[in-house]
């Protein structure tokens, strides 16, 4: 594990630098692909409006591993996140269109978890279409 | 149908393993969009002190999303899994899954508890390698919604 962010240069309040990630229906159907998870929800639009959604949506996964990359990308190595949980609070709408939906994520060192082990928590906050998607996301990062 | 609350601390042993593959990885990673070469340069995941490369640090949930499926479909817990939504998703990790690991899943029902008619359904995956080490727990929370028609 080789984190390249110090843990000595590192304080409750540093911004991690924020990205923004595009879904468009052609991304749900590769992530569907690579992650085994074909529910109709997230390709269908005619089974998504069946079962009562607005329009096809993205896996939360998705967003999961969209969210992450924030962290993974700040610190280098993402072998140096030892903890991640999110909630699903919720769902980011995918219009059938070339531009599909924007998913904006900002994160910030939260606290400090554990000073003998130099890790850190790190809040995040995913948004799309104004509105947040993701609840309580939070990763614990082993800094240098 | 309700959720049978005596499942809590239900254990399923693992049915089979599942074998990390380089390709499956490189896949993930490009689903995802990220380009981070310690997924997919040897090279580049040993300059960071990794023996090969590693998987996203969401990749295993496809490992332990397929275990849980022997639980879902427990016809005697009494879930009804077309109304299954994902509520929330945990990873605590003891270190990366790698390439050519062999992880088999034991999965537990950590609780069940029912709110204002839906029921709640939370699956801990704990996914240990060939070694009997524990590689990463996952918490999975799901929830069925209500049945508007019952």
């Amino acid at each position: 594990m080789a984190a390249k962010i110090a843990f000595a240069e590192t304080e409750v309040g540093t911004e991690l630098p924020p990205q923004s990630f595009a879904a468009t229906r052609a991304t749900l159907v590769r992530y569907a692909g690579a992650s085994g998870d074909f529910n109709p929800i997230h390709w269908n639009e005619r089974f998504a409006r069946e079962v009562g959604l607005e329009n096809v949506i993205a896996h939360g996964m998705f967003t999961m591993a969209e969210a992450a990359r924030v962290v993974t990308d700040w610190v280098g190595d993402p072998a140096a996140v030892v903890d991640y949980g999110v909630q699903f609070s919720r769902q980011v709408i995918v219009p059938d269109d070339d531009q599909g939906a924007r998913i904006d994520v900002t994160a910030q060192v939260a606290a400090v978890v554990d000073e003998a082990a130099r890790t850190v928590r790190v809040d995040l906050t995913a948004m799309s279409d104004g509105q947040k998607v993701l609840g309580r996301a939070r990763a614990v990062v082993a800094l240098a | 149908m309700a959720v049978d609350e005596s499942f809590v601390g239900r254990c399923y042993p693992p049915v089979r393993s599942y074998e990390v593959g380089r390709e499956k990885i490189r896949d993930f990673a490009q689903a995802i969009g990220d380009p981070n070469p310690v997924y997919t340069d040897p090279e580049a995941a040993r300059a960071l002190g990794h023996p090969d490369v590693i998987a996203p640090p969401t990749f295993v949930f496809s490992i332990t999303f397929r275990a849980a499926g022997i639980v879902l479909e427990d016809p005697k817990l009494g879930l009804d899994y077309s109304r299954v939504v994902h509520r929330s998703q945990k990873f605590t990790y003891s270190r990366p899954v790698r390439v050519g690991d062999v992880l088999e899943v034991t999965s537990t029902i950590e609780s069940v508890k029912s709110l204002r008619g839906n029921e709640l359904l939370e699956i801990r995956g704990d996914v240990y390698d060939t070694a009997g080490e524990l590689v990463v727990t996952t918490l999975c929370a799901l929830v069925a919604r209500r049945d508007e028609e019952s």
